[in-house]
């Protein structure tokens, strides 16, 4: 049934529906109206029973996580940014012993400077953490992919990264179904670990392990990340019967017939291309559909990758990911930086960038709307003194002025 | 031919003493002890911390009918119980990062408790682990008030990664980050925090302090502490014959010393409020604790006792009017 919702609640209700018995909050922005609403949910009894812990970190609230899941317990919390960094080194100890924990990422730059704005800089720093990742593309995915992200974690054993983009989507509000409660149960067995800590039957989970075994250890988070390739869109199909909607999948497909230039991106950004070219959205990034990816992209000429992420020094974390989907194919894959800090992607600027590309005039690396004026006066700046220090403020300031 | 006959000694000094009656003796003299940690670890020689971790370990599995679950922060602890694919643990137990274990013992303990069981969580590091990088989280999981009994066993150091200062490391001593170079080596005065002090300050239902060296004393605090529910704090005085520099059959003797000296205080806390300091029996001077440790041997290296001792014996007198511990002159 369609409500007016905010995303961020209506996730929170998802969640609720999945039946978390342990949820541990720490405050960051986007996320936080969704452990908001969950801690209104446990409070008022609606989701029952359930252990809701306020905690003084990230590191704290997915180390609880961490605690409640090797205990048995089906574990949720969210995070963005800054936070997600904070707990780095959690997310890569919870991928590592193999716990099923689901979290939300609403995605934010990561500072300095502090921006607390929609980018995907956050998930790409911890892309390798042996985490699945998932990208919702609108609301109503964000929800679903919660659903199907403890079937996922639960099945194969691998923490799930739900990536819901920080205000774009967390903060909107929009006429969304929150699966109900029936279709989650249906979808959704209760959690059964393959081993718990219990006093009857002991067991010493988190030994250390030596250059013996690790590479065998490291190669099964591997070999469970491909089983995702094929489970993702099984599962997707099961729960499209329940829900009656099409939600989650490896990528979405658009208008590839026929389309010599094809977008490839994450997130929201997919749901503006709107122009008469092909695009893919890319939902599962972690794994990362290699195959389905070369065959979306068969027949481009061209592929133009939109990132919200930079990585210094390279260009894009998506783009060499898929000239990775396209080796041996000598197509040109161009990287467009676009929207980091929650600077809008508007199509009267994608416009020009897609021309260009249909002309083959398009560089490799473009960074959207950047102001070169202003890039070009710092740099002058900074040329004359050849001293270490921060460039934001000057930068801040020559945007203020009025051009 | 005359022969002398020993018998056990009957003070509480003694760790498994079978003159006492049964209701009186400790859990490490039973034969129905745990073995929580069972035998063939990694351990050094001597090591106070494989010593501590096994009396209280065996002391909570009796208070709680063995029901009890285990999370251990990484350091000494961990590294020499758990070399996979061995383990010498024989209750359930859960190793996550160096810095989480309050942490992750809070999510164990949210776990069972939504689960309706009545399990209990024990979560245990070094100092280095508790005092240092474990240190927000414990407060956080001390302010929560959560069910978990919180066990340091401090060595004073990072000794795992061969030695470096904690925050726990006393003044003067010499570690590979407070190296002895220049008139006043090794670590300095004026730093450290007491972590038992601190966790009162959170006003928990019960903090105490202990040594390998009184197990009676040790036994009773775990057992009582099991008795409590909420957070709980126990400090337990391990000394490491590889970072202290003693030799490996006297661990026990200068946890005692330690005691005698006033360097550690032994007390009870219920509510933040110190409930019961143990009296020193038989008081020694600093230097009989100092002398036989390599990490303070520079401070007995020149014609003169460095003057450094006198500042040493000062803090300790400074513990034992504040605890009013102070044995007959």
């Amino acid at each position: 049934m369609l409500k007016q919702l905010e995303c961020s609640r209506a996730i929170a209700e998802t969640i609720a529906r999945c039946r978390p018995q342990v949820v541990c909050a720490y405050p960051i922005t986007p996320q936080t109206h969704i452990v908001e609403a969950l801690s209104e949910l446990v409070r008022d009894g609606s989701l029952s029973p359930c252990e809701y812990i306020n905690v003084e970190s990230e590191t704290s609230a997915l180390s609880v996580a961490l605690g409640a899941s090797a205990t048995g317990a089906r574990a949720y919390t969210a995070t963005a940014s800054q936070g997600a960094l904070h707990m780095a080194e959690v997310i890569y100890n919870v991928a590592g012993l193999g716990l099923p924990v689901v979290m939300t990422l609403g995605n934010r730059a990561v500072g300095a400077p502090i921006n607390i704005w929609n980018d995907h800089s956050d998930a790409m720093a911890l892309k390798d953490a042996g985490w699945i990742q998932l990208f919702a593309r609108d609301a109503q995915e964000s929800l679903d992919l919660h659903v199907l992200a403890f079937r996922l974690a639960e099945e194969l054993s691998v923490p799930v990264m739900v990536c819901v983009d920080g205000f774009v989507l967390t903060h909107s509000v929009e006429p969304l179904d929150v699966p109900s409660q029936e279709a989650v149960d249906r979808f959704l067995p209760p959690y059964q670990p393959v081993q718990v800590l219990d006093p009857a039957d002991p067991v010493s989970i988190g030994a250390m392990v030596g250059p013996e075994a690790f590479t065998e250890v490291r190669y099964l988070a591997h070999h469970k990340q491909l089983q995702v390739l094929t489970r993702l869109p099984e599962l997707a199909a099961e729960l499209a019967q329940l829900i009656g909607r099409p939600s989650g999948a490896l990528l979405h497909p658009y208008r590839l017939d026929g389309a010599e230039t094809i977008v490839v991106a994450m997130g929201s950004v997919t749901g503006a291309a709107g122009l008469a070219i092909g695009a893919v959205a890319l939902c599962a990034f972690r794994p990362f559909p290699l195959a389905a990816l070369a065959e979306a992209l068969a027949d481009a000429r061209r592929v133009v990758v939109i990132e919200r992420n930079l990585a210094p020094g390279l260009g894009g974390a998506l783009a060499s990911n898929v000239r990775m989907a396209l080796r041996g194919r000598a197509i040109p894959v161009h990287t467009v930086i676009a929207g980091l800090g929650g600077r809008p992607v508007t199509r009267a600027a994608l416009r020009p960038v897609f021309e260009s590309a249909a002309r083959d005039a398009l560089d490799d690396l473009v960074f959207l709307d950047l102001d070169n004026a202003a890039i070009d006066r710092e740099l002058a700046r900074s040329g004359e003194r050849r001293r270490s220090g921060p460039a934001a403020e000057n930068l801040l300031r020559d945007a203020r002025r009025p051009r | 031919m005359s022969q002398t006959v020993r018998f056990y000694q009957t003070a509480t000094f003694t760790v498994g003493n079978r003159l006492l009656d049964p209701a009186r003796r400790t859990v490490q003299a039973s034969a129905e002890r745990a073995n929580a940690i069972t035998s063939g670890h990694r351990a050094c020689q001597g090591c106070g911390e494989a010593l501590g971790a096994r009396y209280v370990l065996d002391a909570a599995m009796r208070a709680t009918g063995g029901d009890l679950v285990a999370v251990n922060a990484t350091g000494c602890l961990e590294v020499f119980t758990t070399p996979s694919p061995q383990t010498a643990w024989q209750l359930p137990w859960l190793h996550s990062l160096f810095g989480n274990a309050a942490a992750v013992a809070t999510g164990v303990a949210a776990a069972l408790r939504v689960q309706g069981k009545r399990t209990r969580v024990i979560a245990q590091g070094g100092d280095g682990g508790t005092t240092d990088i474990g240190f927000g989280c414990l407060s956080g999981m001390f302010e929560r008030n959560d069910d978990v009994l919180y066990v340091c066993y401090d060595n004073e150091g990072y000794m795992n990664t061969g030695v470096q200062r904690s925050s726990a490391t006393p003044p003067a001593a010499r570690t590979a980050t407070t190296p002895v170079i220049g008139p006043e080596g090794g670590n300095v005065f004026g730093t450290g925090k007491s972590l038992p002090l601190i966790a009162m300050a959170h006003r928990l239902p019960y903090v105490a302090t202990a040594t390998v060296a009184d197990l009676h004393d040790l036994e009773a605090k775990v057992t009582r502490a099991m008795t409590v529910h909420g957070a709980r704090y126990l400090h337990v005085l391990v000394p490491c014959p590889l970072g202290w520099g003693h030799p490996t059959d006297e661990t026990i003797q200068m946890s005692r010393l330690a005691i005698e000296c006033g360097v550690f205080p032994v007390f009870e806390a219920v509510n933040g409020e110190v409930e019961r300091a143990t009296p020193i029996r038989r008081r020694q001077p600093i230097e009989a604790y100092l002398r036989p440790q390599k990490r303070f041997a520079h401070l007995f290296a020149g014609d003169a006792v460095d003057p450094r001792v006198a500042r040493l014996q000062a803090l300790a007198d400074d513990n034992i009017r504040r605890f009013g511990i102070g044995g007959p002159p």
